[in-house]
């Protein structure tokens, strides 16, 4: 079975703890900004969500590929990008209709959520369970996938 | 069954494997006529920026991939069609039957009608074979002229500014990237490629192209002209449909499709740059040559052919661009529709600039300039068509807010909001 991770924003305090711990196990740096988790806040801060990729089982940005950058760790089902093949060409950004693909400009390859190797650091990070690491059919999950890609035309 | 894929490109490639997919018994034989391992054009740029080597470009890098999928892949050109009796001819000599047919032969190139378009020194930059030769043809401080400044012009003018020339580009219309972006964005894309020492010059024709000793000599309408070592020629392309004359399958500009991506003759479909199929948010049937319509166009041709019925709502067309460093992109009706709205932001002393269009609370299209985060969601308002409700006023007011307004509109049922 795999496991996913699932989110509950109403116990986000939007601390951060997540951004932090993602920048540094994947680029080495406690820089947000380079986070492929990140917290939304509204309401002036009252509420926040903690939004990355849920490795739809459509894989827009794997389809987009032009080069066979992305490819499903069959261990994990992350979509991982191979940097060594990844040229940069972004279409992947503007394919994914979640907006989980982001451009790295310092290193000019594009970065998302690989759920760490099957041991996501924002997970462990997270102080009040706000995101926790799950088996994938867990309902709550289902649901929350469900309803992000629902209305998607769903490619075949 | 006998499945037969005209083109290995990305959309023949990608039919030719969610046939094998859906169809695990079935024959299938994948026939394309450049003598290359199927590849993608997209990545020649990054060829000649010499950031990969050949093989960087190959759709798939397994070896014997192909082969352990049970595709043939054939090289061959296919010379003429038969629709009514299934038959199709090899330039090579030979007939072949098919059951079901998918054309995904792509567009080539044109050259404009100039005079000395045929000389050599003049290349287009759409094949592994052009791009070797302009490779050959170039070395830090080469003069070149690169003709065209669309979309496809403007990814060349990248990696021939990481060859190192001397480049000058020229475009007929008033703007760059054209039929990316309005004038707003084109011009502060022009702008910024000018500070990078690029010159371009639009509202320009190119009139002659002549031998000058070693050099070639470009002439522009109405002014002065210049020497170069090499001019690319990035004008356009045309859909590869010449040899299904007499066919039986009706073309437009491309070969006209349905919502199944079928054509007019039973059992014969037709996907990527060579097809001319609905729009998304008009229904109009368009041709969208573009890496993501050809692999979605292929999975879904793929899919009917081998009788799982799946209907396409047809495609969108979206652009990302870097040129020296700035992103730009560009998503559907960006343009408007009629009776539809618009709003934008614009901060030209900083190269950014966003905007949206709608039709009444749904978005169906957009500009960006300068945005690298989350720009998807620009996709997937438009693609899921998702009423945007009290959000529509407030984008109206602030575009900015358009990652507030995906995530309450789509995902705040799930979280409670
Ligand atoms: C330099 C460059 C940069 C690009 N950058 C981007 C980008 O950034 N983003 C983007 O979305 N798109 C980009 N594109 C466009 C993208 O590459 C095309 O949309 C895509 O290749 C279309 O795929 P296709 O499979 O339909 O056709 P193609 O890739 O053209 O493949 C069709 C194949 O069929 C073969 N063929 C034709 N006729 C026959 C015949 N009669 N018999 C046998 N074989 C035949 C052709 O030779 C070719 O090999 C770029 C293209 C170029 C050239």
């Amino acid at each position: 079975m795999h496991k996913a991770l699932l989110i509950d924003p109403a116990k986000c305090t939007s601390c951060l703890q997540c951004e932090m711990a993602c920048s540094f196990e994947n680029e080495g740096v406690f820089n947000p900004a380079k986070s492929r988790i990140k917290i939304f806040e509204f309401e002036h801060g009252a509420r926040a969500i903690p939004y990355t990729c849920t490795q739809c089982a459509e894989a827009w940005c794997l389809h987009a590929c032009p080069v066979e950058a992305l490819t499903r760790n069959p261990d994990t089902n992350a979509v991982e990008v191979s940097n060594d093949i990844c040229v940069g060409c972004k279409v992947c950004t503007i394919a994914c209709p979640f907006g989980t693909v982001n451009y790295n400009k310092s290193s000019g390859k594009v970065i998302k959520c690989d759920l760490c190797g099957g041991d996501p650091a924002c997970a462990k990070a997270c102080p009040t369970d706000a995101i926790t690491y799950v088996d994938a059919d867990w309902t709550g999950y289902e649901r929350m996938q469900a309803s992000a890609v629902s209305g998607h035309g769903r490619p075949a | 069954m006998d499945y037969v894929v005209i083109g290995t490109g990305p959309a023949g490639v990608v039919a030719a494997e969610t046939l094998r997919r859906s169809d695990p018994g079935g024959k299938i034989k994948m026939i394309g006529d450049e003598p290359e391992a199927p590849y993608s054009r997209m990545a020649l740029p990054y060829l000649l920026a010499e950031d990969i080597a050949e093989d960087g470009t190959h759709l798939r890098h397994g070896s014997g991939h192909f082969k352990s999928l049970g595709i043939d892949v054939v090289q061959d050109r296919v010379a003429s069609v038969s629709g009514a009796d299934g038959k199709l001819s090899l330039e090579s000599g030979g007939a072949l039957g098919f059951d079901r047919l998918l054309i995904a032969a792509g567009s080539h190139a044109i050259r404009p009608p100039v005079p000395g378009m045929d000389l050599d020194g003049v290349e287009n930059c759409w094949t592994l074979a052009d791009a070797r030769r302009i490779a050959a043809a170039t070395k830090p401080g080469s003069r070149v002229v690169l003709m065209g400044a669309g979309f496809i012009g403007c990814i060349v003018l990248e990696a021939l500014a990481a060859r190192k020339v001397e480049l000058t580009i020229v475009e007929m219309e008033d703007r760059m990237v054209p039929r990316m972006m309005n004038a707003t964005g084109g011009d502060m894309i022009k702008r910024w490629c000018e500070g990078k020492g690029v010159s371009v010059l639009t509202s320009t024709q190119v009139e002659s192209v002549e031998k000058a000793g070693d050099a070639l000599k470009v002439s522009f309408k109405g002014g002065e002209g210049m020497d170069v070592d090499l001019v690319v020629c990035a004008a356009g392309v045309r859909p590869n449909i010449a040899f299904l004359e007499g066919s039986g399958i009706e073309c437009g500009t491309g070969v006209l499709v349905d919502n199944m991506l079928a054509t007019n003759v039973d059992g014969i479909y037709a996907a990527g740059d060579i097809a001319e199929g609905p729009e998304l948010i008009t229904g109009k049937k368009e041709i969208h040559a573009i890496q993501p319509t050809a692999s979605e166009h292929g999975r879904i041709a793929a899919r009917n052919m081998s009788g799982y019925p799946t209907h396409y709502r047809g495609s969108l067309s979206m652009n990302v661009l870097n040129t020296l460093g700035l992103i730009s992109s560009s998503f559907g009706q960006w343009m408007g529709v009629d009776g539809g709205e618009e709003t934008e932001v614009a901060d030209a002393g900083r190269f950014k600039y966003l905007k949206l269009a709608f039709r009444d609370d749904v978005i169906v299209g957009a500009l960006a300039l300068g945005l690298t985060q989350h720009v998807g969601v620009i996709r997937g308002l438009i693609q899921t068509g998702t009423r945007l409700g009290p959000w529509k006023d407030r984008l109206m007011q602030d575009p900015h807010r358009v990652m507030e307004a995906y995530l309450v509109r789509t995902q705040g049922s799930s979280y409670g909001y």
